[in-house]
């Protein structure tokens, strides 16, 4: 939201000068926060405020401003923000702002523009008057950089826009939590994702299918709740080995145990998808037959696989340059408006080392640390679940149809 | 000893409407002005340990008369007004020469924002009120504080009949009157705070200028008003002394507005 500060002076406690400014701009439409207040010690000292006044939109800031200005409110005389021409390509200039995924405006020649789009740990390169997050590899040389900390403006985390969803979850990340009750939030969170028009990401591990939820995330794609899927060679080859040999890793989904030979089914499918040249094309031949990579192909969702130095194979399909793993899935955060987190450390961090904090994250794992490395690494807006992933993914799955029905 | 300066009317007229009181189809009488604003001068000359100092009217500036309006005096301090229109600005640079000759201090205001003299900021009772909206700007009356060392409480205008303070608020020893709807209601809740006993003035009254009074010791000189009024002053110990004053009314100033209290 746009803001501006103002500065408040003189005699405007006894006086209600402050109440009434205050009272004004929320008559207005805006509202305010306190940067500073001093009070003064004796009556004919002055005391001082400064006020941080928001509106949605410019327009209207312009007003509730230009409103206060007439009850004393000056606005206080900020600063442009300071470019620095970037050295060389993949270099920042010395003394580079870093961003954080909050949103985010600098000021340019005494306008106020939002850095679009925003992401933690980037610099801010401001061109043909836009102001955009771009991470360190990308910066070319030449390009204006901001640097220092004048002339810019991060919203605070708790001025963020109050979505009504996951508030009972707001509390610190505990297994003691009921969870029929997070499984209906989750997925009225989807449901409200999908209302807004916005898009529902997948980040998801392995496990989702080795624990048997394998079916159940399938169906979630079928019935078109999830828009975008992030994972690993791991998670898709699991998925397709158990499609093709009903095992994962080896091991017999339904039965739980060790097939004879089993564990050549791993290598078995990824060879199957490098001979056929993708999966895509597998699904296509009717070789690939069920299946959360299926369902993706069918339904037309896009799917980031980036690699890892201890992948089989890997599939084709796999990015394993992670620069440009990075890239493929910077390219489908637009329209985002919750990210799921499923069973999987790495890339549930990657995913939020690039996500603004306005995407809801929603990271379930059985394992607690999960969701505080996320927070930790700066995805503040994480909400953590910590429960069996698969289990919980199965019966928001089921919550989901159910609701349908 | 109460000093107060005062401007002959010799050049006094509406030739200009810049507020809801003026209006060029209604001309002064500027016979019948003389007379009113002599009887005035004279009244306040006969009041106890009162003087009266006056300067040189002025062709060209008609409201040179209304010497309330010329700056805040406080002590040997003057700062000089910062007028909202222009047909009013000329005055500055005669009221300060004034002020100059006589050995005040000057000390202008420094950030441009308009303030118009003791017509908005004035003292009642130990503390000072500074009129704002219409003439003046929140931002002078901090400045105003400033310069002479004092808490200056802003005071938030909102019927422009009522373009000045002291056409809305009078002091009266320790308590005040005023006109009530002349305020906001912060602004109000603040006087009613400060002045829990202070006397209500009618609207019939406020536009009778009524509150543009001149009070020295326990007399209340004033343009014609209602017997209510000066019977409430009277049971607070005030005596009312009415001069009519119908030709600077036409101007939008009375009895306060054609006097600058200089000394105490």
């Amino acid at each position: 939201m746009p803001s501006e500060v103002v500065e408040l002076k003189g005699h405007i406690i006894d006086s209600l000068s402050l109440p009434r400014v205050l009272d004004s701009i929320l008559a207005q439409g805006g509202q305010f926060e306190f940067e500073e207040f001093t009070v003064g010690k004796t009556r004919s000292d002055h005391s001082l405020a400064r006020i941080r006044v928001e509106a949605a939109t410019r327009e209207q800031l312009e007003n509730v401003l230009a409103y206060i200005e007439q009850e004393g409110a000056n606005r206080v005389d900020q600063q442009d923000a300071v470019l620095v021409s970037a050295p060389k390509e993949g270099v920042f200039p010395e003394h580079f702002y870093c961003t954080t995924n909050l949103p985010t405006s600098i000021r340019v020649n005494g306008k106020w523009i939002q850095v679009e789009p925003i992401e933690m740990d980037c610099g801010i390169v401001v061109e043909n008057g836009r102001a955009s997050a771009v991470a360190m590899n990308h910066v070319l040389p030449g390009q204006q950089v901001v640097v220092g900390h004048e002339g810019i403006y991060v919203e605070p985390a708790s001025r963020r826009e109050a979505h009504g969803t996951f508030e009972f979850m707001n509390s610190a990340v505990s297994s003691e939590k009921p969870k029929a009750l997070m499984v209906a939030e989750a997925a009225r969170l989807i449901r409200e994702t999908k209302k807004l028009g916005k898009k529902v990401l997948l980040v998801g591990g392995p496990a989702i299918v080795h624990a048997g939820a394998g079916e159940a995330v399938a169906g979630m794609i079928r019935d078109g709740w999830i828009d975008v899927l992030f994972a690993g060679n791991a998670l898709a080859l699991h998925d397709i080995e158990s499609a093709l040999y009903g095992t994962a890793l080896g091991v017999s989904i339904e039965k739980g145990k060790l097939a004879p030979h089993g564990h050549e089914h791993h290598l078995r499918a990824v060879n199957e998808i490098r001979r056929i040249g993708s999966i895509a094309e597998a699904v296509r031949q009717g070789v690939l037959t069920k299946g959360i990579m299926r369902e993706c192909v069918l339904k037309g969702v896009p799917y980031v696989l980036a690699g890892s130095i201890r992948d089989d194979g890997p599939l084709p399909d796999v990015i394993s340059d992670t620069l440009e793993a990075q890239d493929a899935m910077r390219a489908q955060l637009p329209g985002l408006g919750l990210a799921l987190m499923v069973a999987t450390t790495l890339h549930s961090i990657a995913t939020g080392n690039i996500l603004p904090a306005s995407v809801h994250v929603l990271c379930v794992d059985i394992n607690s640390a999960v969701v505080t490395k996320l927070s930790d690494r700066g995805t503040h807006q994480a909400v953590g679940v910590v429960t069996d992933a698969a289990l919980f993914m199965q019966e928001v799955a089921g919550k989901l149809r159910e609701e349908q029905v | 000893m109460t000093k107060f300066l005062m401007c002959p009317p010799t050049y006094y007229e509406v030739s200009y409407e810049i507020n809801p009181w003026m209006d060029r189809d209604h001309p002064v009488d500027i016979e019948l002005a003389k007379e009113q604003w002599n009887r005035l001068y004279e009244t306040l000359k006969s009041l106890p340990n009162t003087e009266i100092e006056l300067m040189e009217p002025e062709k060209g500036l008609p409201d040179l008369v209304f010497t309330a309006n010329a700056g805040v005096v406080h002590s040997r301090l003057f700062i000089p007004s910062v007028f909202k229109h222009p047909e009013r600005q000329g005055e500055s640079a005669y009221f300060t020469k004034w002020f100059e000759d006589r050995g005040y201090q000057i000390k202008r205001l420094r950030d441009g924002y308009l303030c118009e003299g003791a017509g908005d900021v004035l003292k009642a009772k130990d503390t000072w009120f500074g009129g704002y909206f219409y003439r003046s700007a929140p931002q002078a009356l901090t400045e105003v504080s400033e310069l002479i060392g004092s808490e200056v409480l802003p005071i938030r205008l909102v019927d422009d009949r009522f373009y000045h303070l002291d056409t809305c608020l009078c002091p009266v020893g320790d308590t005040a009157m005023y006109y009530p709807r002349a305020f906001d209601e912060y602004s109000l809740a603040v006087l009613r705070n400060r002045f829990p006993d202070a006397i209500g003035v009618t609207e019939e009254e406020a536009r009778d200028f009524s509150c543009n009074a001149v009070v020295v010791d326990k007399y209340v000189v004033m343009n014609n008003t209602s017997k209510r009024l000066c019977a409430e002053l009277a049971s607070r110990g005030y005596e009312c002394i009415e001069i009519p004053l119908s030709e600077f009314l036409k101007a939008g100033g009375s009895a306060r507005c054609l006097t600058l209290r200089i000394e105490e």
